[in-house]
């Protein structure tokens, strides 16, 4: 009864949690006015937000089976649609993204029509026809539709491989945060970030952590749009930026000309002692390389970023939890809309930051001003005391140049309030914001491994008989031994060999792409061209990666697909061994082709259970 | 084997899919083949160069608009032939 109910009243119980994180931060507001602390304000934003999050994860208890794998299938499509916008936007998207941009110009923009363009793959060939199906995981689709715990094992092998590449990282990234507003040691604030998102999903699996990611949505779009139309209006480039900044960018181009892009050599960046990963500009910000190898590497990563998404199982399980097909349809739209609220504006904060500091024009440039003016300016001294930028005078002449003014990516996203004068407060809602981004990516892609391996590996491989009590508790177990296995290895602090997200996205193509994807559009795939396809992409992408990959072999690519687009190679391998194996062996059986048959209609019984 | 109605449904499907990926092709791979041409083009009122806008917001915004507009296609489709599950709830 009080189920039905909480579904009723889901915009009004979001809008008087929205309603109360604003009066929130007025009160803080009023506090800071008042003489609070930069820090204490920093420690209450976390700390509340956190213990809403945990609250709303042990309301959302449960122990029936349905309920902790797919939310009991009725999320409404809109609220679905927040929830995978928080689950796919990571503490990466949130904090380096506009510093990648900022950096990387042009060609580091791929990334951001690669995670856009990959929800038209999800929505046209993918996210419905798995609903329809009603499975509880990725690997479930793929063991029923080939047959065998064979298929089954080589999608969990995947499933668990690209899921761990991301999500050390996020785990990672709640240590950072928490480390810094908490003001506690990183290895602490690693755990502090774990027990944070475990609260968030074990009791309730996939309902809690539905419940909690609406939230976390709410907390981080409003963390990253507030301070951008705040910044762009206080600084004078217009109430919407995203319309407005069409003078700041040719401005910036004009900049860049005059100042020179000039490139330092590694021995000269060596020399001056510029702290590890710390970026100066030397990319144009708006210009498009020119020549066709230019075009490729911005083509080949976009190819990587749409398809990986596509296969990523922490976001195609979302779309199990709705209601039916046609709303599986609508929330994939709907999750693109609110994924294109942080990712049509991350370009804007680039914009925004980077003027602010090139233009001599504007109070807050720094460029070209005298080096001891610059290191007198309070944020700037801040920042270097933490290592997160540097000036080194590389031409003696005592000014500032582009080139001497090194930052880490990050410091766009979390000093530009700062630097355009906001009150600490909107620091502090940055904060809380990452937080959010990262918490609730790393729920759900420790739910996706500790569900897979529950699900397809413990249910349907060991103990079928397994009664339903002993399926949640070895779920929850796994639930924590997977968090507590990333925590650790996030507080090695070994990110260096752990390889870049995107990395995460090439794994799960090379793997996944076309075995889901033909599952479905090719009736005469067979088991065996799918464990061909699986095994032998998985393998040539993995080795393609190592022969390549700065980390290891470091070779010099292959026609430009580097380490961040192995994906290509595994994806292209995985196909031809699929079809080839496929019409190699016997076709699929009748029942088999009358399964497909089945997926392709909406309406009908899903094929493995009863909605 | 399918019957006839599913086979009409799945024929609809196949076209609405090719034409939103023709579509979804343009706007993320076709743009991009040309991009340092297209970035002397001003996009008219806003000022940006063409290739910056639309991989900063207007291939993204019409990602948003494709998707939308497929899934409206495909329930018609779906009603069409009488497979539709958008009245169904619970059950």
């Amino acid at each position: 009864m009080f189920k039905g109910k909480f579904i009723d009243n889901l915009p009004k119980i979001y809008g008087l949690y929205t309603g109360g994180f604003a009066l929130f931060f007025i009160i803080m507001m009023i506090a800071e006015k008042n003489g609070a602390s930069a820090k204490s304000i920093g420690v209450m934003f976390l700390s509340f937000t956190i213990a809403i999050y945990a609250l709303i994860g042990v309301l959302s208890r449960t122990m029936q089976v349905s309920e902790y794998y797919v939310a009991g299938r009725e999320v409404p499509t809109v609220f679905n649609g927040m929830a995978t916008a928080a689950d796919w936007m990571s503490g990466a998207s949130f904090v380096a993204m506009a510093g990648g941009i900022y950096y990387g110009g042009y060609t580091y923009m791929a990334f951001l029509v690669g995670w856009t363009g990959g929800y038209v793959l999800v929505s046209t060939l993918l996210a419905p026809y798995l609903r329809k199906f009603g499975c509880y995981t990725v690997p479930d689709f793929i063991g029923t539709r080939y047959g065998g715990n064979v298929a089954r094992l080589c999608a969990v092998v995947v499933l668990v491989l690209a899921s761990f590449t991301y999500v050390t990282a996020q785990i990672n990234a709640t240590g950072t945060i928490a480390s810094r507003a908490l003001d506690i040691p990183f290895a602490t604030g690693v755990w502090v970030g774990l027990i944070s998102i475990l609260l968030c999903s074990m009791l309730g699996g996939m309902r809690a952590v539905t419940w909690t990611q609406v939230a976390q949505y709410i907390v981080l779009i409003v963390a990253y749009l507030l301070p951008i139309f705040w910044i762009s209006w206080k600084s004078g480039f217009g109430i919407f930026p995203h319309f407005q900044l069409g003078e700041e960018v040719a401005k910036i181009a004009a900049l860049e000309a005059q100042f020179g892009l000039v490139k330092n050599s590694a021995a000269a960046i060596k020399a001056a002692g510029v702290p590890g990963g710390l970026s100066y500009i030397s990319v144009p910000h708006s210009a498009a390389p020119a020549g066709a190898m230019a075009a490729w590497k911005y083509i080949s990563l976009a190819i990587c970023m749409m398809v990986g998404t596509a296969s990523l199982p922490h976001i195609l399980m979302r779309y199990f939890t709705t209601p039916n097909v046609t709303s599986a349809r609508r929330s994939v739209a709907w999750s693109l809309f609110f994924i294109f609220l942080l990712y049509f504006s991350a370009p804007m904060l680039a914009t925004l930051s980077k003027i602010q500091l090139i233009d001599p024009s504007l109070p807050t440039s720094i460029i070209g001003k005298p080096i001891d003016q610059v290191m007198a300016i309070e944020w700037v001294k801040n920042w270097i005391h933490v290592k997160q930028a540097f000036i080194a005078d590389f031409n003696k002449d005592g000014i500032l140049q582009l080139n001497e003014w090194f930052m880490r990516g990050d410091v766009v996203v979390l000093a530009t309030p700062e630097v355009a004068g906001l009150p600490y407060v909107v620091s502090g809602l940055v904060a809380a914001g990452g937080m959010a981004a990262a918490m609730s990516t790393a729920d759900g892609l420790i739910l996706a491994i500790a569900n897979a391996l529950s699900h397809d590996i413990y249910y349907k491989m060991i103990d079928p008989k397994a009664d339903v009590r002993t399926r949640l508790l070895v779920a929850r177990i796994l639930l924590v031994v997977i968090g507590a296995l990333g925590a650790y290895i996030a507080s090695m602090r070994l990110t260096s060999i752990l390889g870049a997200v995107a990395w995460a996205f090439d794994f799960a193509m090379s793997g996944l792409f076309f075995p889901l994807v033909l599952g479905v559009w090719w009736k005469r795939a067979t088991r065996q061209g799918a464990i061909a396809g699986m095994v032998l992409g998985l393998a040539s992408g993995t080795a393609y990666l190592v022969h390549v990959a700065p980390a290891f072999n470091n070779n010099t690519p292959w026609l430009g697909i580097d380490h961040l687009r192995f994906g290509i190679i595994g994806a292209v391998v995985c196909l031809v061994a699929m079809v080839v194996v496929s019409l190699a062996t016997e076709e699929p059986d009748s029942a088999t082709q009358k399964m497909v048959d089945e997926v392709r209609i909406p309406s009908g019984r899903s094929i493995l259970g009863k909605h | 084997m399918a019957s006839a109605k599913q086979e009409a449904h799945w024929n609809d499907t196949k076209g609405l899919m090719r034409i939103t990926l023709a579509i979804w092709f343009f706007f993320s791979i076709v743009i991009f083949m040309f991009g340092h041409d297209l970035n002397s083009v001003k996009v008219p009122l806003l000022g940006y160069p063409l290739s910056y806008y639309m991989t900063a917001q207007g291939s993204l915004a019409a990602f948003v608009i494709l998707i939308f507009w497929f899934a409206g296609k495909q329930e018609a489709i779906d009603r069409k032939h009488g497979f539709s599950d958008a009245e169904r709830t619970e059950d």
